[in-house]
């Protein structure tokens, strides 16, 4: 029955598989081998052709993202990664990190060498310790295995690889403000052009890959872009993470191809919580506008998360009961933009600190029907209007609330406050709130 | 406080190892909190010399990160998750209690000075949800009454280890020192996965 | 590269696109909020400054644009789009979208700033109040609490910052970084908390820092010692130009009811762009000085200064120099047209060539080098360099705009910049300058050592180069041999102008030489006179020393040139001509009142030789230019010099025009050997800071507050020698005095030390007698 292609996670259920000898015995750090053989531009097409594609939202095709790397150029070039997994929802990176690092190091080793990058930077948000630990453990481990450092594996590639570590700000994960916080500065998205591959970090042509991303690469290293594309759709290739959170009886991480919908990732988990029904959902995070019970079938690809009216984003598929008050959830939304707006352009820092004060208003019950047309206008001036895409994800959980819930906010207004009980949205609640 | 010349030696190893030495003042601001606990202004002053840049450069950055913290925090730094998933599910509920358990309010921190409280943001645990943090380390799917439970631990000084992380609780301090880049030997503890994660993959080999 | 930097020497490719239905023509690399400027059409923006790198921060400049028939899906900045050939832009004049865009922003931009314009300095002149009226909604929807901040914060003594008003266009942080290379404010905090800020410790005290105030485009920055002084619609603007140094700012004064109220860097892309340094903006107290001297004075019987009348005054004056063998002293703070003036009176008047305009050391080596090797550097030359040679000049103190330019090249380009000078200061450290560190009095083989300049290499020269022998003579052969562009920069704004005006012993107006029969004969001509003197006059210091009866002295201050000058001066009959009392109007016998420069017309040279024209800005009687008062005077000697207008003087010059003949060549001066010290000696190496004990300064504290501490440099070395640690303090002496500061450890050669000239307990000349290129002894204190 199960739809289910467990590739990165493949070995999770092993103990020791953050170690390097537990990735190795399922099979680890060959995939290296085999393209340190091919020319770099040999693996950088394999990827090309297998057509992965970006996991960390955007979804750009990651080998030609690879391809726009100048070639002898004299210059030096990078190769990072984006581990800064923030985006509400989103829990892919950081349990694959946790339970499996050497993938991501392999997958490292192999893109820099398809770049022709020496130096590569893993970089990962500061509020994950262990995880901290468990990759730093990999790479020394990798650097004693003779995986990093000078001609690795004798094949005459060297790579330094520095895992660098965030201190709290969601907008590192944005690509251009990971690497000004790379470089030192504050985390702000950069003027774009130019783009990284021609001028990323230190200005020199530069690679940002998301996690997953990279860890995919040794599997199809491995196992060929004829596996890879039997997977998935027709311009979604391939298999991915999808994480599932709240109100479901089992959440957790799936590896299926793309493709699949929530209905048949609910059938395989165990369904919305018991003696509930879903309300709404993120596809991708809460940047993604959000979805009802209507797109239980949408497959959950690129092109059919987008043609349903939202993105696939992270595959961060957040599952809210009817016991959640969608303005509460909106307004924690938007309070997060707030928080982890950069403050660099207006409509940004000062369009998400007055939306959560018209939001705050509504949800407490306070203004009119017409405060609803002046949020949506309001979104309208900072959708599209600021410098990164961060301000859009602000609006979009808004606005796509308002879409299928209006009445809901209407409701709040009548009542003069919010209709829900908090407690009856609590995972404890049979329990009651001690 | 003087910083030691071993300390110093640490700084320098840290500056290494990057290609331009302005990309370390993230892990070195890390490093003044695993020393002093926050962002001094000797730390700051010390860096900017290190890194030969202006102390308001080093401000300018130091403030932009959540976790450099300006006053000292406990030794157990408590973080719980208020984004709209944790929050819906419990988290509200548990920050509201640990603050009037600890009688602190946000960013507080209890007058013995070992427990601080912040209400944080999403912790890319959402399938542990409510999530707690102390010194960023994982409490997977708490409650009130775990929460309380925990904090208390900490006041006593034996606080309950992580679901997902070391056998025992480091100190803010030490953990600071973890994400400076200086390994404490514990990687190796803990478990590789908790259950969420292993979902998938357990149905996918036809598990219930 | 903007458009003014693209050199005439390249190509320039040219791009056609369509603005609101216009069709414009503009270099390639021009943004399209500067190509839609040349159309007329102003987009509203904040962030945007065309010296400024690009930011895209505030995002008021949204247009729609489309290249080629495919449109962008959403509103782009103006400021950080180049145009294309095929683009067709429409801004808020031609597309719903961009003008509801550009209202968006423009309403969220206000939701947080107060409403406080009419207490605010910016209020009038205010781009934010005036983008809002044109730009913006009538009515704000917003309801909600505006954000406050504890204000103001002084982020130094002389600029202050009201958070809540600022909209984060991140201009002031950006010029700091990028034009002054001075980031001691920074971006702060996220989000809706981002504010401008300092390090507590470490205030914003920049050279520079008045032009973040005039480019805050709200009322965020702004100056203490203007704050609440004035409305701008009650100020009267005269373009204008500064009197303090060499680098030919051009400025703007605001009076107020014949008192200036402020004054701001004007704009001239071939001088300082529109920037200016902190002295310039905020010394102009010393005109309303409370010894500003107001009437004439005559010493009577007694001994004493008494206020006299202009005719009395006149006639006790002209007696005094109508039979005596006299000379002129005229200091830097000459107008070209004063020094003409001077010139002119020393020649005519008294029959002399006994001129000198260098309050200063001075010596005939440097004489001849003025005489015969012109300087032909110019900014746009430091544009194109690719090497800066800096000998004994430190351009951020002595001539800060000189600097802004170089450091300009420096940020853009990496150029290479050598400095030749005892130390590293912190201006050559922000131009990563390449050090060849020399004692004071040993930079001749440094110069010699210099290999590799083109012609597309500058070599910025000091003042301070008289004060090595053999210096400029160095100098003199390394242009000639390698044809790289020579710049001579004094420090202070009247000297270059001094030189055209003849105000030397040995140089008639227009550079003649006072040796060539021909030059004489062209001016006595012009004059209308029948000879003039043939000998070399003497220079300043042979005036002093000399058995001279009389002097008349303009803008001289005897300190600056050697300790026993006043008590020499004192034996002379000196009439002064000042604007405020001094060291010589305590010695003089009649004294006249000179106006200041705000309250007169004229012009200054900058070191290019670029004229700086400028008109009184303060209405008033005093209004006197020191060549009036000479003209009179000559009158009433009965040798008139005909200049009873600055205008005359300027036409006069004017027509003289510039010599053509042959000019003498440089008569080369050797080194001197190095000297020899003991443990406990150093060469003193000295210049003077920016911000000091200069007289134009005087009265304003919220400057002086920024000054850099008086320190004595030593090397590591010479610390260890003396047992001293950073700060504490050494005591360095001579026969004449001692000077006691404390210390900076610093990349100083060790042989020497440097203490600055004229600042607050080190004032040379004053504590040791020497300024430089000497033996001082230094000891622990």
């Amino acid at each position: 029955m199960s739809k289910l292609t467990p590739v990165l996670s493949a070995n999770w259920d092993q103990a020791d598989s953050f170690t390097i000898e537990g990735y190795k015995r399922s099979g680890g750090y060959t995939a290296v081998g085999k393209a340190l053989a091919m020319k770099p531009d040999e693996v950088i097409q394999m990827v090309k052709d297998s057509g992965l594609r970006g996991r960390g939202g955007a979804g750009f095709p990651t080998g030609n993202k690879w391809g726009f790397i100048p070639q002898g150029d004299n210059k030096e070039h990078y190769f990072v990664v984006n581990a800064d997994e923030s985006e509400p929802g989103t829990c892919k990176d950081t349990p694959l990190m946790m339970a499996n690092p050497h993938v991501l190091i392999e997958g490292v080793i192999i893109g820099s060498y398809a770049i022709r990058a020496n130096y590569a930077f893993i970089y990962i948000r500061g509020e994950v310790t262990h995880v901290v630990r468990r990759v730093q453990q990999a790479i020394a481990d990798a650097y004693k295995a003779g995986l990093l450092g000078k001609n690795i594996l004798g094949k005459g590639f060297d790579l330094e690889l520095v895992l660098h570590v965030g201190a709290g700000a969601y907008i590192c994960g944005e690509e251009t403000a990971l690497l000004d916080s790379l470089e030192g500065f504050r985390g702000q998205p950069r003027l774009r052009p130019p783009f990284p591959a021609i001028a990323g970090l230190y200005a020199k042509p530069t690679v940002v890959n998301n996690v997953e991303s990279v860890a995919s690469v040794p599997a199809i290293i491995n196992n060929g872009v004829a596996w890879f594309t039997a997977m998935g759709t027709e311009k979604s290739k391939g298999f991915t993470l999808y994480s599932l959170s709240g109100h479901v009886n089992n959440p957790g991480q799936f590896e299926a191809p793309l493709g699949i919908t929530l209905r048949q990732l609910l059938e395989i988990s165990g369904g919305i919580r018991s003696g509930h029904k879903l309300k709404f959902w993120t596809p991708g995070g809460s940047s993604t506008p959000i979805f009802t019970d209507a797109h239980l079938d949408v497959p959950l690809d690129y092109e059919g998360v987008s043609a349903a009216g939202s993105m696939l984003g992270t595959k961060a598929l957040q599952i809210f009961d009817e016991t959640t008050c969608v303005v509460r959830a909106v307004l924690r939304w938007t309070e997060f933009y707030k928080h982890e707006s950069c403050g660099k352009c207006t409509p940004c820092r000062e369009g998400t600190w007055w939306l959560v004060q018209v939001l705050k208003d509504l949800e407490a019950g306070k203004g009119s029907a017409a405060d609803l047309d002046k949020l949506l206008d309001l979104c309208d001036n900072i959708m599209g209007r600021s410098f990164c895409a961060l301000a859009d994800g602000a609006a979009s959980p808004i606005i796509s609330s308002l879409q299928y819930f209006r009445q809901e906010y209407l409701d709040h207004l009548s009542a003069g406050s919010c209709p829900f009980d908090p407690a009856a949205a609590t995972l404890f609640e049979s329990a009651g709130v001690r | 406080m003087a910083y030691t010349n071993e300390q110093i030696a640490v700084m320098d190893s840290i500056i290494a190892r990057y290609p331009r030495k302005r990309s370390a003042i993230m892990p070195l601001l890390h490093f003044v909190q695993s020393i002093e606990g926050y962002v001094t202004n000797e730390g700051i002053e010390l860096i900017g010399q290190k890194l030969e840049l202006a102390t308001a450069e080093v401000t300018a950055v130091s403030t932009f990160y959540t976790q450099y913290k300006s006053k000292p925090v406990g030794d157990y730094h408590v973080g719980i998750c208020t984004n709209t998933l944790c929050a819906v599910m419990g988290g509200d509920a548990i920050f509201d209690a640990v603050k009037e358990h600890l009688r602190i309010e946000n960013d507080g921190v209890t007058p013995d000075g070992k427990v601080s409280l912040e209400h944080i943001e999403c912790n890319a645990a959402c399938d542990y949800a409510p999530v707690v943090m102390v010194n960023w380390e994982f409490y997977d799917n708490q409650t009130v009454q775990s929460t309380k439970d925990l904090v208390d631990s900490a006041r006593a000084g034996n606080p309950i280890p992580p679901t997902r992380g070391p056998k025992t609780l480091r100190t803010w301090k030490q953990n600071s020192a973890v994400l400076a880049g200086i390994s404490d030997g514990l990687a190796n503890e803990g478990v590789q996965a908790g259950e969420p994660t292993l979902l998938g993959l357990k149905k996918a080999k036809g598990g219930a | 590269m903007s458009i003014q930097e693209l050199s005439s020497e390249q190509k320039v490719e040219l791009i056609t696109c369509v603005i609101d239905g216009f069709e414009v023509t503009v270099p390639k690399g021009t943004l399209v909020i500067r190509a839609a400027e040349k159309l007329g059409i102003q987009i509203p923006r904040f962030c945007d400054h065309p010296l400024l790198e690009p930011a895209g921060a505030c995002r008021q400049c949204l247009v729609d644009i489309e290249i080629n028939g495919r449109a962008f899906p959403k509103p782009q900045a103006s400021c950080t789009i180049p145009v294309e050939n095929g683009m067709i832009v429409k801004t808020q004049l031609t597309s719903a979208v961009a003008d509801k865009a550009q209202k968006g922003v423009m309403e969220l931009l206000l939701i947080n700033h107060p409403l406080d314009c009419p207490v605010c300095d910016k209020g009038g002149e205010c781009p934010l109040q005036n983008q809002a009226m044109s730009n913006g909604r009538g009515e704000s929807r917003f309801e909600g609490a505006k954000r406050t901040f504890e204000k103001p914060v002084a982020i130094s003594s002389q600029v202050l910052l009201d958070r809540e008003r600022c909209v984060l266009c991140a201009r002031c942080t950006r010029f700091s970084e990028q034009i002054a290379g001075d980031p001691f404010i920074t971006l702060n905090e996220r989000g809706a908390l981002q504010q401008v800020g300092i390090y507590e410790d470490e205030p914003f005290n920049s050279y520079y820092s008045g032009n973040t105030v005039q480019i805050c485009p709200v009322g965020a920055l702004t100056g203490t010692s203007y704050r609440f002084r004035a409305r701008p619609f009650d100020l009267v603007s005269t373009e204008s130009a500064c009197e303090h140094c060499a680098s030919g700012c051009a400025m703007r004064t605001d009076v107020r009811r014949g008192k200036t109220l402020r004054r701001l860097a004007g704009e001239d892309p071939s001088v300082n762009e529109e920037w200016n340094c902190d002295k310039g903006r905020w010394a102009f107290k010393y005109e309303v000085a409370k010894n500003r001297i107001t009437t004439p004075l005559i010493r009577d019987s007694n001994g004493q200064l008494r206020e006299a009348s202009w005719p009395e005054a006149l006639a006790v004056a002209a007696a005094g120099l109508k039979e005596a063998r006299a000379g002129v002293l005229v200091g830097g703070r000459a107008t070209v047209e004063d020094a003409y003036g001077y010139s002119k009176f020393a020649r005519v008047t008294l029959g002399s060539n006994n001129i000198d305009f260098r309050a200063r050391v001075q010596t005939q080596e440097e004489l001849d080098f003025l005489t015969s090797t012109p300087s032909t550097a110019a900014y746009s030359d430091i544009d194109k360099a690719d090497h800066v040679l800096l000998i004994n000049f430190e351009p951020e103190d002595e001539s800060p705009i000189v600097f802004l330019r170089i450091y300009k090249q420096v940020h853009k380009r990496s150029i290479k910049v050598t400095s030749i000078a005892a130390l590293s200061s912190r201006g050559s450290e922000k131009l990563n300058a390449n050090l060849i560190k020399s004692a004071a009095g040993n930079e001749v083989a440094a110069i010699n050592s210099i290999t590799g300049l083109t012609n597309k290499s500058v070599v910025l020269v000091g003042e301070r180069a008289a004060e090595t022998v053999g210096a400029l003579s160095a100098v003199a052969n390394l242009i000639q041999k390698t044809g790289a562009k020579l710049g001579w920069i004094p420090r202070r704004a009247g000297e270059v102008g001094a030189i055209t005006a003849g105000a030397l012993p040995n140089l008639l107006p227009g550079k003649r030489p006072i040796t060539d029969a021909a030059a004489r004969v062209d001016l006595s001509t012009a004059w209308s006179v029948d000879s003039l003197p043939t000998a070399q006059g003497m220079d300043t210091q042979e005036m002093i020393n000399s058995d001279l009866q009389a002097l008349v002295i303009g803008g001289v201050d005897p300190m600056d040139i050697s300790a026993d000058a006043k008590v020499k001066l004192s034996k002379k009959f000196i009439v002064s001509l000042e604007i405020r009392q001094s060291d010589i109007t305590e010695i003089a016998s009649v004294v006249f009142p000179v106006a200041a420069v705000v309250e007169k017309s004229g012009s200054f040279m900058d070191w290019q030789g670029k004229v700086r024209k400028f008109e009184a800005a303060v209405e008033q009687s005093l209004n006197r230019s020191d060549v009036r008062i000479l003209s009179i005077l000559a009158d009433e000697i009965g040798k008139p010099i005909n200049l009873p207008t600055v205008k005359s003087a300027r036409a006069e010059l004017e027509s003289l025009g510039a010599w053509d003949g042959a000019s003498p060549s440089m008569k080369s001066v050797a080194g001197t050997e190095v000297k020899s010290l003991s443990n406990d000696e150093a060469i003193l190496t000295s210049w003077r800071n920016l911000l000091d004990k200069g007289s134009l300064q005087d009265g304003e504290e919220n400057l002086a507050g920024t000054a850099r501490a008086s320190v004595a440099v030593i090397s590591k070395f010479r610390a260890n020698n003396l047992g001293v640690r950073e700060s504490d303090l050494v005591r360095v002496s001579n026969s004449y005095g001692a000077v006691t500061l404390p210390c900076v450890i610093g990349d100083i050669d060790d042989s020497s030390i440097w203490l600055p000239r004229n600042s607050i307990n080190s004032q040379l000349i004053r504590n040791l007698g020497v300024v430089g290129n000497s033996v001082v002894k230094v000891a622990k204190a």
